[in-house]
């Protein structure tokens, strides 16, 4: 390597470093706030917390209370964990054997679902709460039927699009070996797609535990997920509160920074993955 | 396998479609006749024809100033994060020190939600601007550039990785045989590199121009449409009309069909748009 490349190497190094740095400020700040009394926020946000406005954990512990945030944190981790479990078990099956079996019905059904994709939800949010209502959906587990549904149309998609690449003289010979299709599903296919399943898996996850508008019109008035707890905190009458705000919002972005860093590795990959195969 | 027994058949996709038609397809016919009734709950609608249509752009300003701050606002945001998003993973993949703890850190944004981005980013806003005496709700102009930065910081590390996974995926053969062509670095990008991500150019394209056009979360927590409605986008109008005002239901459903019809029409022209810029490997 020539010296010419060693100095573009190391403008780049520090181009990128400001760059980071710039990237979690926004983060930074909000953190620095949440230990700001509340009047001593909104005025002058980029100042460091001085012995006068500095006041420790009181503001998570009054965000804490007034929005409930423990428990929202139990509804947003149910409701993500096993809108994502049922998500990744049907449909994988539904990819599988829509993608095995060519036959008009399998065809339809692949278009039916994806269509879904490029529906926005405002199309469907009032006559879907309704009908979540009439049907009794209304609470952490009928939602989860609900994520099912609205996941299906990107799922089947990326798991189609893995399948059609995977070869299936196995399977056939599990099903002379006289596997049932079940059998030969859970025993053979569902292994090999363990890649794509983790992409599904990281794609469905982000969204349903960040998702706002479905929750607050299906479940809102009764179970509070974690962004409901946060848009609470704003549509409280009286001045908003900022330091419980800053509190929740911190409190807000720790799981997902644990998440991240713990599985990083899968979540870039998987994410990639998944657009390619889109 | 080209056979199944017919029970197998509705055992592996039964689960999943009868979940779609309760959440999705169902829903969406009756939204569509919805939009032609007028209606408080789906029980007592009353056939009225077009006239929510009508009334969606006739009896206010607030639809079509809507849909211009979003195609305004769309087309912003999908050039700026692509060309930063396209920049940076060029930076990336050229085996420089710190490569994975950048990339680390430019993905993070795109893991939080619309609602904390939007207060996140209200804060910092609003702190600049108290400076000069005015906050985010001031102008729609404020909220307009205080979107394009938000979806910038949320959307350009995710895009990034997108871009990455396609350089990445291109053949070191095929650079090496452009510089022994003499071309130089610049030549190799534009001759090699960038038409050979154009698949990756194609789905960051139908990522941001999808997200920005359906952008709700980030709306209401950073303006809630500020000031009056003028920063309202789309959905964030066809939440309001919905839920804002009684006897309005129609109109909203009204609103959501055109969108979905306008958002339709965008994404496909977009994929064909992309899809014809891409070579065959």
């Amino acid at each position: 390597m020539n010296s010419k490349n060693r100095l573009q190497d190391s403008i780049t190094f520090i181009f990128l470093f400001i760059l980071a740095i710039l990237f979690l400020s926004p983060i930074l700040i909000v953190l620095m706030n949440s230990f700001k009394g509340r009047f001593f926020i909104s005025d002058t946000p980029f100042a460091f917390p001085t012995t006068q406005t500095f006041v420790g954990m009181e503001n998570y512990f009054s965000g804490i209370a007034k929005t409930g945030f423990i428990q929202a944190f139990g509804y947003s981790l149910f409701i993500t964990v096993f809108s994502v479990g049922a998500i990744v078990l049907f449909t994988s099956m539904t990819a599988w054997c829509i993608t095995r079996i060519k036959s008009r019905l399998s065809t339809f059904i692949y278009y039916f679902l994806v269509f879904s994709m490029i529906v926005p939800f405002q199309m469907v949010m009032f006559s879907m709460s309704k009908m979540a209502n009439i049907l009794h959906l209304d609470n952490p587990i009928g939602i989860i039927v609900l994520y099912l549904g609205f996941g299906a149309g990107l799922s089947v998609f990326v798991f189609s699009g893995f399948i059609k690449n995977i070869p299936h003289e196995i399977e056939e010979a599990a099903t002379m070996d006289g596997c049932n299709p079940l059998q030969t599903f859970f025993l053979i296919v569902f292994p090999i797609l363990k890649p794509i399943t983790t992409t599904v898996a990281i794609l469905n996850a982000m969204w349903i535990w960040n998702d706002y508008l479905l929750p607050y019109l299906v479940i809102g008035s009764n179970y509070k997920t974690i962004p409901i707890a946060v848009q609470y905190l704003q549509g409280g009458y009286g001045s908003r509160d900022m330091g419980a705000m800053m509190a929740m919002l911190i409190l807000a972005i720790i799981p997902i920074i644990i998440f991240y860093l713990s599985l990083q590795q899968y979540i870039i990959k998987g994410v990639a993955a998944g657009a390619v195969k889109g | 396998m080209q056979k199944m027994p017919k029970r197998y058949y509705a055992l592996f996709t039964l689960p999943t479609i009868i979940a779609f038609l309760i959440s999705f397809f169902i829903p969406f016919l009756l939204g569509i006749y919805l939009s032609f009734t007028k209606f408080t709950t789906v029980t007592d609608s009353q056939w009225v024809g077009f006239s929510n249509y009508i009334r969606a752009f006739s009896e206010d300003q607030n639809f079509l100033n809507a849909m211009i701050f979003t195609i305004k606002f769309a087309l912003v945001s999908v050039v700026l994060i692509n060309v930063f998003a396209f920049s940076l993973a060029v930076l990336l993949t050229r085996k420089i020190k710190g490569t994975n703890l950048f990339r680390t850190v430019f993905f993070m944004p795109n893991l939080i939600g619309g609602i904390v981005l939007g207060y996140i980013w209200q804060l910092i806003i609003n702190g600049i601007l108290i400076n000069f005496g005015v906050d985010i709700t001031y102008s729609a102009n404020y909220g307009f550039w205080g979107l394009v930065v938000l979806m910038n910081w949320q959307m350009t590390g995710y895009m990034m990785v997108i871009y990455i996974a396609g350089i990445q995926g291109i053949s070191p053969e095929l650079i090496e045989a452009a510089k022994i062509d003499g071309a130089n670095s610049w030549q190799v990008l534009k001759g090699v590199i960038i038409p050979m991500v154009m698949p990756a150019v194609t789905i960051c394209t139908f990522l941001t121009v999808s997200n920005s056009f359906k952008l709700f979360d980030q709306n209401l927590a950073l303006t809630a449409g500020a000031p009056a409605r003028a920063s309202s986008m789309l959905a964030l109008d066809i939440f309001n009309t919905f839920y804002g005002r009684n006897g309005y239901e129609g109109v909203g459903q009204a609103k959501a069909v055109v969108f979905f019809l306008f958002v339709a029409i965008i994404v496909l022209l977009q994929l064909r748009l992309t899809r014809n810029q891409e070579v065959e490997n």
